[in-house]
C-alpha cells in the first residue's frame, strides 16, 4: 500500500473513568473512501473531534501527510488540508449559502485581514462558492439564507463547507443523517463523485452507503477498533456481525 | 434613498450649532456634543458586542484609560491633540490587548465577569493613582490644542471636531464590517466552532476587533475629558460599562447606527426627564425626577419586547424583516 495519507497511532481518550478512544490505530490511504462503523457510543464521534483537532487524546499520534499534527490547532489541520463535517449540522443559519460557502473558500484564498475593501466585490469568492454549491446540489439555492433551507439541503451544505476548504482528507460525520432514502441516495453519489478529488473519512450508520461506498471498513467497538478489512471481509467477519452488524447485513 | 437620508440628517447635524446660536440656546450645543462621544463610545462597544457577539461588561476600562491618558498628557504639559489623542488610542488598545488575549479565552457569562473583573482592576488603578487626584480626579487647566486656528474651548468648535471624529468612525466601521474581517467577525459570533473547522483562528480575529474597539473607545474617552475639563475614577466605573451597554441594546446591536441611536435615546431620555416636569408622570409618580433611571428601565423593558433589534431597527422594517 502506499504511504498513508493519515495515520493514527496508539490514540487514547478518557473522561474520567470512560475510556472513549481506547488505543485506535487506523490508516487512511490516498483515494480511498474508509468507512468507520460501530454501535452508539462506540466513540466515533469522539475520535473525529480528535482528529479534527477540536480535541486533544490523552496519548497516542496523529500523521497527516506524514507530519505529525497531534498537537496542531483545528485550524491549522484545515489548512494542512484536513476537514470535518458535523453529524450536528452546523452551518452560519443566518448567512446566505453563497456566504457560507465563500467564507469557507476566503479562510484559503489570500489574508482575511483586510479592512476596506467590501467582500461582496470580490467576484473570485462567490464565483467558487457557486461552483461549489452547484457540486453539492445548491446550485439554484445561492441567495436563500441558510438556516432557511430544507433538512437535507442543509446538510449538503454541511458537507459543502468542508468541501470548500479543499481537504485532502474529508472527515465525514453520518452526512445522512435525517436524511430520506432519495436524499441519501443522492449524498451518495455526491461522495462517489468525490473519490477522484479526495480522500474520506466516512462515519456513517447507513450500511447501504457504508457498503457501496467503502474500500474499507474500520469497526469500532467500545472505543477499540475491533476489525479493519474490505467489505467482503467485515461481512465476513463472525466477530463483527456479533458486535454489531446483526441481521443489517445486506446479503 | 439611504444615502439621501444619510446626507440630509448630517446638514441637519452640522446646521445645529447655527440654529441654537440663532435662538440663544448653546446650552443644546455642549449637551449634543456630549451625546456625539457618547455615540462613538457606543459604536466602538457595538463593534465588538454587535458584530462580534462579544458581550464585553467592561468597556469603560478603555473610555477611562483614554480619557487618562489624554488628561495626563495636558497636566504635563504636552495638550496637543495630535499627540494626547493617539496615545489615548494606543493606551486603551494595548490594555484591550492585554485583557483580550486573556478573557476572549472563556465563553458566555465568564467573559461577562472576566471583562467586568480586570475593569475594575484598573477603576481602581486609577483610584490609587495620587499624583493625578486619586479619587478626587483631575481638573485640566486647558483643554487639548488642535492648531488650524481651532480652538476647542470654543463649545461649536468642540461639537464640529467631535462631530467629524463620529462620521469618520462610522464610516471606518461601515467599511470594517463589510470587508473580509468584518464577515469573519460577524461569522465568528454566528458559529464560533465551524469558524474554527473552515481553518480560522478565531481567537486572532476576536483579539483584533477586541482591540479596535479598545482603542476607539479610548479616543472617545479623550473627547469626553477635554468635554468636562475634568476626569475622576468615575468614569471607569462598571455603571458607565453599563450604560454603554444599555445604548448599544437600545439603539440597536449590531446595526451601524445602533450606538448612535442609544446614545440619543438614553442620554435623551435622561435630559428630559430629570430636567422637564410632566404633569401626568408626577401625578402617577411623584418622585420621578429623582429616580429617572426608572424611566429608562421602562425604556429599556419597551425595547426588548418590542424591538429586539434596537431603535436602528425600527428603520430597517420591511427591509429585511
Amino acid at each position: 500500500m502506499a504511504e498513508a495519507l493519515l495515520r493514527v497511532d496508539g490514540l487514547e481518550k478518557h473522561f474520567g473513568g470512560i475510556v472513549a478512544t481506547d488505543g485506535v490505530t487506523l490508516e487512511v490511504a490516498p483515494g480511498e473512501i474508509h468507512a468507520l462503523i460501530g454501535p452508539n457510543g462506540a466513540g466515533k464521534t469522539t475520535l473525529i473531534a480528535q482528529l479534527s483537532g477540536s480535541l486533544a487524546p490523552d496519548a497516542g499520534r496523529i500523521l497527516f501527510g506524514g507530519a505529525d499534527i497531534t498537537a496542531m490547532p483545528q485550524h491549522g489541520r484545515v489548512r494542512a488540508g484536513l476537514a470535518r463535517s458535523y453529524q450536528i449540522t452546523s452551518i452560519f443559519r443566518r448567512f446566505s449559502v453563497r456566504d457560507n460557502l465563500s467564507l469557507a473558500v476566503q479562510a484559503r484564498s489570500g489574508s482575511s485581514l483586510a479592512f476596506w475593501r467590501p467582500v461582496a466585490a470580490e467576484t473570485a469568492l462567490a464565483e467558487e462558492a457557486g461552483r461549489i454549491a452547484a457540486q453539492v446540489g445548491l446550485g439554484d439555492r445561492l441567495d436563500a439564507a441558510a438556516g432557511s433551507l430544507a433538512h437535507a439541503e442543509q446538510r449538503c451544505l454541511e458537507v459543502g463547507l468542508a468541501l470548500a476548504t479543499n481537504a485532502r482528507l474529508l472527515l465525514l460525520d453520518e452526512p445522512m443523517a435525517g436524511m430520506g432514502p432519495d436524499e441519501s441516495q443522492r449524498m451518495i453519489g455526491l461522495i462517489e463523485r468525490l473519490r477522484a478529488t479526495v480522500s474520506v473519512l466516512l462515519v456513517e450508520h447507513d450500511m447501504d452507503a457504508v457498503f457501496r461506498l467503502a474500500d474499507r471498513i474500520s469497526v469500532l467497538v467500545n472505543g477499540a477498533i475491533v476489525a479493519t478489512g474490505t467489505p467482503a471481509e467485515i461481512r465476513a467477519d463472525a466477530d463483527v456481525r456479533r458486535a454489531y452488524l446483526g441481521d443489517e447485513v445486506p446479503t | 434613498m439611504r444615502r439621501a437620508l444619510t446626507v440630509g440628517v448630517l446638514l441637519l447635524a452640522i446646521a445645529f450649532p447655527l440654529a441654537m446660536q440663532a435662538i440663544d440656546q448653546t446650552y443644546y450645543v455642549t449637551m449634543a456634543s456630549r451625546i456625539l462621544v457618547y455615540a462613538l463610545a457606543a459604536t466602538s462597544l457595538n463593534l465588538i458586542l454587535g458584530y462580534g457577539g462579544m458581550i464585553s461588561f467592561g468597556h469603560a476600562a478603555f473610555v477611562g484609560a483614554g480619557a487618562y491618558t489624554a488628561s495626563i498628557m495636558i497636566a504635563e504639559g504636552m495638550p496637543s491633540a495630535w499627540i494626547g489623542w493617539p496615545l489615548a488610542m494606543a493606551v486603551p488598545a494595548l490594555l484591550a490587548l492585554a485583557i483580550g488575549a486573556i478573557s476572549l479565552r472563556t465563553r458566555g457569562v465568564y467573559f461577562i465577569m472576566i471583562t467586568l473583573a480586570f475593569a475594575q482592576m484598573i477603576y481602581y488603578l486609577t483610584v490609587s493613582m495620587k499624583a493625578y487626584g486619586g479619587d478626587e480626579g483631575l481638573t485640566l487647566t486647558q483643554r487639548a490644542t488642535l492648531g488650524f486656528g481651532l480652538d476647542l474651548k470654543d463649545d461649536a468648535t468642540f461639537y464640529y471636531v467631535v462631530l467629524a471624529i463620529l462620521v469618520a468612525a462610522l464610516f471606518l466601521v461601515s467599511r470594517l464590517v463589510n470587508a473580509r474581517f468584518g464577515r469573519v467577525v460577524q461569522a465568528i459570533r454566528e458559529n464560533e466552532s465551524r469558524m474554527e473547522a473552515i481553518g480560522y483562528p478565531t481567537l486572532r480575529y476576536k483579539l483584533i476587533a477586541f482591540v479596535l474597539a479598545g482603542a476607539l473607545g479610548g479616543l472617545a474617552g479623550a473627547l469626553l475629558a477635554n468635554q468636562n475639563s475634568y476626569v475622576n475614577p468615575g468614569i471607569l466605573h462598571w455603571t458607565e460599562s453599563g450604560k454603554l451597554m444599555i445604548m448599544v441594546i437600545l439603539g440597536g446591536v449590531g446595526h451601524l447606527y445602533g450606538g448612535v441611536f442609544g446614545a440619543i435615546g438614553l442620554l435623551g431620555l435622561e435630559e428630559v426627564l430629570a430636567n422637564h416636569k410632566f404633569a401626568w408622570l408626577a401625578a402617577l409618580y411623584p418622585d420621578y425626577q429623582q429616580h429617572s433611571l426608572l424611566g429608562v428601565g421602562v425604556a429599556m423593558l419597551a425595547v426588548v419586547l418590542y424591538a429586539p433589534q434596537g431603535i436602528a431597527g425600527l428603520f430597517r422594517r420591511g427591509k429585511d424583516g
